[in-house]
C-alpha cells in the first residue's frame, strides 16, 4: 500500500514537471497558432524558426559567446588556479573571498554593476560588453573545480620532475596539467553551460543588435505566446536531453557501471 | 619555487570585473549630486523606507517564503522516496530530476505560461467542463507557481544527497533501541537530514527573492518584486543611486540570510536538539 | 524460563540468488556468552542480523524464549545491538545517545540522568555526558555504544565485531571488560568476530561457521583439542595438516613413517587430513625421533620459540620453550593423542 502512495506520488511530481514541456513540444507541431485547439500537423512553426534571422543571430551570439567565454575563462582560470594554490594564506584569503562574490551576489547585482562598470568606461554595449561580462562569471567556477584537484595531488610530484630536470613549465605541462585535468573539464563544463543559459547578466550588459536566445525569448514571451518559441523550445530540450545522455553514458561506461537507459 | 605571480593577470581582472562595480554600486548607492559637485548621502536609502517600496520587499520575500515552503514540503518526501531502497532504478529518476535544471530558464517559466493564459490549456479544459474560464494568469499565485516549478529540483536534491550518506547502521541502532518508523523519521533522519534542508531553502530562497523574469512573465506588470523594481530603475528611468541602494540592501539581506543559515547549521552538528 | 532463549530452526538465507546461509540450526542458552567466529563472508554477520531482526531469513524460523518472532520488527524485539562501526547518532552527545531508547519509553528525566550516569560508570565513562561523539577515541565511543545497548537492559545483547576497529592493546583490555560487564549483568551475549583467539579467550561456547554452513558448535577446548574438520583446526589455532593414509583402525601413515592414534572407523587406506597442534610436536635428538628433520628458521613469540623444521620436504611448525639453533638436525616425535585424523572434506 504505502509501496503504492510512494510511486504514485513520485509520478504526481513528474508529471508536474515534465506535462508543462511535454505539451510545449506537442504544440510546436499544431497547425493553428492557438493552443486551445489542435488543428493539425504541420512544421510550420519550425519553418518559421528557421527562417526568423533574430532567432538565428541569439543562437549563433549564444553558441559564440559560450564557445569563447569559456576557452578564455579555462586558460585565466587555470592559470589563476595554480598561482592562488601557491599563494600565503592571507593573499589566498582574500582572493578567493572575492572570487566568491560573483558566485553569492544575486546575478542581478553582478549584472547591474557590470553594466554601469561599462557605461563609465563608455563602451558601447555589444559583443564584447558581453563577452567580457561572461568571462567574468565563469572564471571563479573554473577556479573552484581546479583548487580542490590541486591541493589532492601530492606537491612532491611537481618538486620530483623539476629535481629529474624538467623545466617549470614542462613539469606543468607533463605533471600537473594530467593530474587536475578532472577539475579543468568539470570547470570547463560548468562555464559552458551557466553562459549558454544565462539571462539576467546577459540582459542587462548587451546591447542593441547583440542578443542571446534566453534575451530573445524573453522579448518575445513579454508579449505573448508565439509557437516559434514552442518549436524552438523543443528543439533546445531534445539537444539538452540527448547531449546529457551521451555525457551519462560516457561517464557509466567509464565507470565500468551498467547504463542507465 | 613559488608561482604566485602567474595569479597576477587574474587578479587584475578580479579587481577591474568584480572588486570596481561593486564600488561602484555603493558609490552611487551612497552618494548624491548636488550642484557643488558630488557628496555622501544616504537619502537614497531614505527613500526606500517609503511604504510603495517597503511594500515591495515585503511582497517579495513573502513570495519567495511560501515558494520556499512549498518547495521543502513537496520535495522532501520526493527526496526520502528518491533515496529510499525501493527503487532499484534509482539513477534514471535523479537523472529524470535533473533535466529539468539544464532547460532553459526562461523556457520553463513560459510553459507555464502558454498553459494558464486565457486561452490555454487549462482554460480550455475548464470550459470544456463546462465551467467558466478563469484567471489563473498575472496574479500572485501564478507567480507562486513559476517559482516552485522552476526551483523544485533545487530542493530535492541537496536533501537527497543528504540523505543517501545516512549511515544505515545508524537507522537500524535506533530501531534497535526501539523506535519505530515515525520516530526514528523525527529523531534520526530529519535532524540528520538539515544540512540538506538548509542548502535546498538557500537555493530556492535566493533566487526567488531576486527573480524578475517570473514575475515579469506570469505576474504581469502589477507584481512588482524588488528585481523588477531595480531593473526599472536601471533600463528605464536611469536612477542609478536609488538601483544601487536597492542593490545593496539586497545583497545585505542575501548575505545575512546566509549567514543565519550558516550559523544555524554549524549549531546543529555539535548535536543538543533532543 | 527456558532454558534456551534462542532458538534458529533450519534458517537459510540468499541475497540475490547467492546462498548465504544454509540451514542453519542453532540454540543460544540464558546467560551464555556465545560467539560465532569465522573467516569474513562466511555468513555470521547476516546469522546476527537475522537474530536482531534487520534481515528476514529466507527459510526458517527464530524463536524467543519458544515464540516465534522471525517477522518482529528489530524496535519490538526484546534484544540489542552493538554495530559494528558502533552507529553512534552524529546529532547528539553522549547522554543522549545513551538515552535514546528510554526517551522513547517516555521514561521520567531523573530516572533516565541516573540510569545514563549508571551506565557510564559501568562502562568507565564518568563525567563524558555532555561530549559530543565525534571528540570521543575509538575505544570510547565503543564504551558509548555498548552503554547505549545495555541500558534499555535486554535479555540478550548482539554484538558485531565490536573490537574490530580497536588497536591491539585497547582489543585485550576491553576483551576482559566485556567478559566482566557480561557475568556482572547476567545476561547472554552474542558475538561476532573473526578472531579465534578473541573468540577462545571470551566464550563459553564457540559456533564456527564456513561458507554459510556451521562447522563445528562446542565449548573453547573442545573447538580446540577435538575439532571436527580440517578447517577447524586451521581456522583454531595455528596447526600442521598434512596428508596421510588410515592403513586401519589406529594406525595411520603419514610423512613417510607409520604413526599410532586414536581414531578409528575408516575405510581401509582411506586417504586423511592429519592434523598436529605446533606446542604437541616433541622435539628429541635424531636417533630418537620418529621423523628427522633439519632447522631451517626460528623466531622468538614471547613464551616459546617458532621454528620451521624441514623433514623430507614436509613444513612443520613447531612451538617449544627450548631453542635449536638453525640447520641443526632433530628428532620429530608425535604421540597418539595428539593426531587429529580428519575425514578430507570433498570439494563441492
Amino acid at each position: 500500500m504505502m509501496r503504492h502512495i510512494k510511486r504514485f506520488y513520485i509520478g504526481i511530481i513528474f508529471f508536474f514537471l515534465y506535462a508543462p514541456i511535454l505539451i510545449l513540444m506537442i504544440f510546436s507541431f499544431n497547425n493553428s497558432r492557438y493552443m486551445s485547439r489542435w488543428d493539425g500537423f504541420s512544421l510550420k512553426w519550425y519553418a518559421d524558426l528557421f527562417s526568423d534571422r533574430d532567432i538565428l543571430s541569439a543562437l549563433y551570439y549564444t553558441v559564440l559567446i559560450a564557445i569563447l567565454s569559456t576557452i578564455i575563462a579555462t586558460v585565466i582560470g587555470l592559470v589563476a588556479a595554480v598561482g592562488i594554490h601557491d599563494m600565503n594564506k592571507l593573499g589566498k584569503g582574500i582572493v578567493i573571498n572575492i572570487s566568491y562574490l560573483p558566485v553569492l551576489n544575486p546575478d542581478i547585482v553582478t549584472g547591474i554593476s557590470l553594466m554601469m562598470l561599462f557605461v563609465l568606461m563608455n563602451m558601447e554595449p555589444g559583443f564584447l560588453t558581453l563577452l567580457l561580462a561572461h568571462i567574468t562569471f565563469n572564471i571563479p567556477y573554473v577556479i573552484f573545480s581546479i583548487l580542490p584537484k590541486l591541493k589532492q595531488m601530492n606537491k612532491h610530484l611537481y618538486e620530483a620532475a623539476l629535481d629529474l630536470g624538467a623545466t617549470p613549465f614542462y613539469a606543468f605541462r607533463k605533471i600537473i596539467l594530467p593530474e587536475i585535468m578532472p577539475g579543468v573539464v568539470t570547470g570547463m563544463i560548468l562555464a559552458f553551460t551557466l553562459s549558454i543559459d544565462d539571462f539576467v547578466i546577459s540582459y542587462f550588459t548587451t546591447g542593441a543588435g547583440v542578443s542571446n536566445l534566453s534575451i530573445i525569448i524573453y522579448s518575445m514571451a513579454r508579449v505573448g505566446i508565439k509557437p516559434t518559441i514552442n518549436a524552438l523550445s523543443t528543439l533546445l530540450f531534445v539537444s539538452v536531453l540527448l547531449l546529457l545522455l551521451i555525457v551519462n553514458k560516457r561517464t557509466t561506461n567509464n565507470t565500468g557501471k551498467e547504463n542507465v537507459l | 619555487m613559488k608561482k604566485t605571480w602567474i595569479a597576477y593577470p587574474y587578479v587584475v581582472w578580479m579587481i577591474l570585473f568584480i572588486v570596481v562595480p561593486l564600488m561602484l554600486i555603493v558609490f552611487y548607492g551612497a552618494a548624491k549630486t548636488t550642484p557643488e559637485g558630488i557628496e555622501f548621502s544616504l537619502e537614497h536609502f531614505q527613500r526606500f523606507f517609503e511604504p510603495l517600496y517597503i511594500m515591495v520587499l515585503i511582497r517579495s520575500l513573502y513570495l519567495a517564503l511560501i515558494s520556499t515552503i512549498v518547495c521543502l514540503l513537496l520535495g522532501y518526501p520526493v527526496s526520502m522516496i528518491l533515496a529510499s531502497r525501493e527503487y532499484r532504478d534509482k539513477r534514471i529518476l535523479i537523472f529524470l530530476m535533473v533535466i529539468p535544471m539544464w532547460m532553459n530558464f526562461l523556457l520553463r517559466t513560459y510553459a507555464w505560461l502558454t498553459l494558464l493564459e486565457k486561452n490555454g490549456i487549462i482554460n480550455t479544459f475548464i470550459s470544456f467542463l463546462g465551467l467558466p474560464k478563469m484567471d489563473l494568469l498575472y496574479n500572485q499565485w501564478a507567480v507562486v507557481l513559476g517559482m516552485v516549478y522552476n526551483f523544485l529540483p533545487f530542493m530535492v536534491l541537496p536533501i537527497y544527497s543528504v540523505l543517501i550518506k545516512i549511515d544505515r547502521s545508524v537507522i537500524e541502532a535506533a530501531e534497535d533501541l526501539g523506535a519505530n518508523s515515525g520516530t526514528v523519521f523525527r529523531k534520526i533522519i530529519f535532524p540528520l537530514s538539515l544540512p540538506g534542508v538548509v542548502s535546498g531553502i538557500t537555493m530556492v530562497f535566493m533566487p526567488a527573492v531576486t527573480t524578475f523574469v517570473i514575475s515579469r512573465l506570469l505576474g504581469g506588470g502589477q507584481f512588482l518584486l524588488i528585481g523588477n523594481l531595480i531593473e526599472e530603475l536601471f533600463l528605464k528611468s536611469g536612477e542609478w543611486g536609488f538601483g544601487s541602494a536597492l542593490s545593496i540592501i539586497m545583497m545585505i539581506l542575501i548575505l545575512f540570510s546566509m549567514a543565519i543559515m550558516s550559523k544555524y547549521e554549524k549549531e546543529n552538528e555539535g548535536g543538543g536538539l533532543l | 524460563m527456558s532454558y534456551e532463549i534462542i532458538n534458529l530452526i533450519d534458517i537459510s538465507k540468499a541475497f540475490d540468488d547467492t546462498l548465504v546461509l544454509e540451514n542453519i540450526d542453532l540454540y543460544i542458552r540464558r546467560n551464555e556468552f556465545l560467539t560465532l567466529l569465522g573467516p569474513s563472508g562466511c555468513g555470521k554477520t547476516t546469522t546476527l542480523r537475522i537474530i536482531g531482526g534487520f534481515e528476514d531469513p529466507t527459510t526458517g524460523k527464530v524463536l524467543f524464549e519458544g515464540k516465534d518472532i522471525t517477522h518482529i520488527p528489530p524496535y519490538k524485539r526484546k534484544l540489542n545491538t552493538v554495530f559494528q562501526r558502533y552507529a553512534l547518532f552524529p546529532h547528539m552527545n553522549v547522554a543522549e545517545n545513551i538515552a535514546f531508547g528510554l526517551n522513547i519509553k517516555k521514561l521520567a528525566k531523573s530516572i533516565i540522568n541516573e540510569k545514563v550516569r549508571d551506565m557510564l560508570s559501568l562502562v568507565n565513562l564518568r563525567g563524558f555526558e555532555k561530549r559530543s561523539v565525534d571528540s570521543l577515541s575509538g575505544g570510547q565511543q565503543q564504551r558509548v555504544a555498548i552503554a547505549r545497548a545495555l541500558i534499555n537492559e535486554p535479555e540478550v545483547l548482539l554484538l558485531d565485531e565490536p573490537l574490530g576497529a580497536l588497536d591491539l592493546k585497547l582489543r585485550k583490555g576491553m576483551q576482559i571488560e566485556l567478559k566482566n560487564i557480561q557475568q556482572k549483568l547476567g545476561i547472554t551475549f552474542v558475538y561476532v568476530t573473526h578472531d579465534q583467539e578473541e573468540a577462545l579467550t571470551m566464550s563459553d561456547t564457540i559456533v564456527v561457521m564456513n561458507e554459510g554452513r556451521i562447522q563445528q558448535i562446542g565449548t573453547p577446548i573442545d573447538i580446540y583439542n577435538e575439532p571436527n574438520n580440517a578447517f577447524v583446526a586451521d581456522f583454531i589455532g595455528e596447526s600442521n595438516i598434512v596428508d596421510g593414509i588410515m592403513l586401519e583402525d589406529f594406525v595411520v601413515n603419514f610423512a613417510g613413517y607409520v604413526f599410532k592414534c586414536l581414531d578409528g572407523g575408516f575405510d581401509r587406506d582411506e586417504k586423511v587430513d592429519v592434523v598436529v597442534r605446533p606446542e604437541d610436536i616433541k622435539l628429541v635428538s635424531p636417533e630418537q625421533g620418529m621423523l628427522k628433520g633439519r632447522v631451517i628458521s626460528v623466531i622468538f613469540k614471547g613464551v616459546h620459540y617458532e621454528m620451521m623444521i624441514d623433514s623430507n620436504g614436509i613444513m612443520w611448525k613447531v612451538h617449544n620453550t627450548l631453542m635449536e639453533p638453525v640447520d641443526t638436525m632433530v628428532g620429530i616425535n608425535i604421540f597418539p593423542d595428539d593426531i587429529h585424523i580428519m575425514k578430507k572434506v570433498m570439494a563441492p
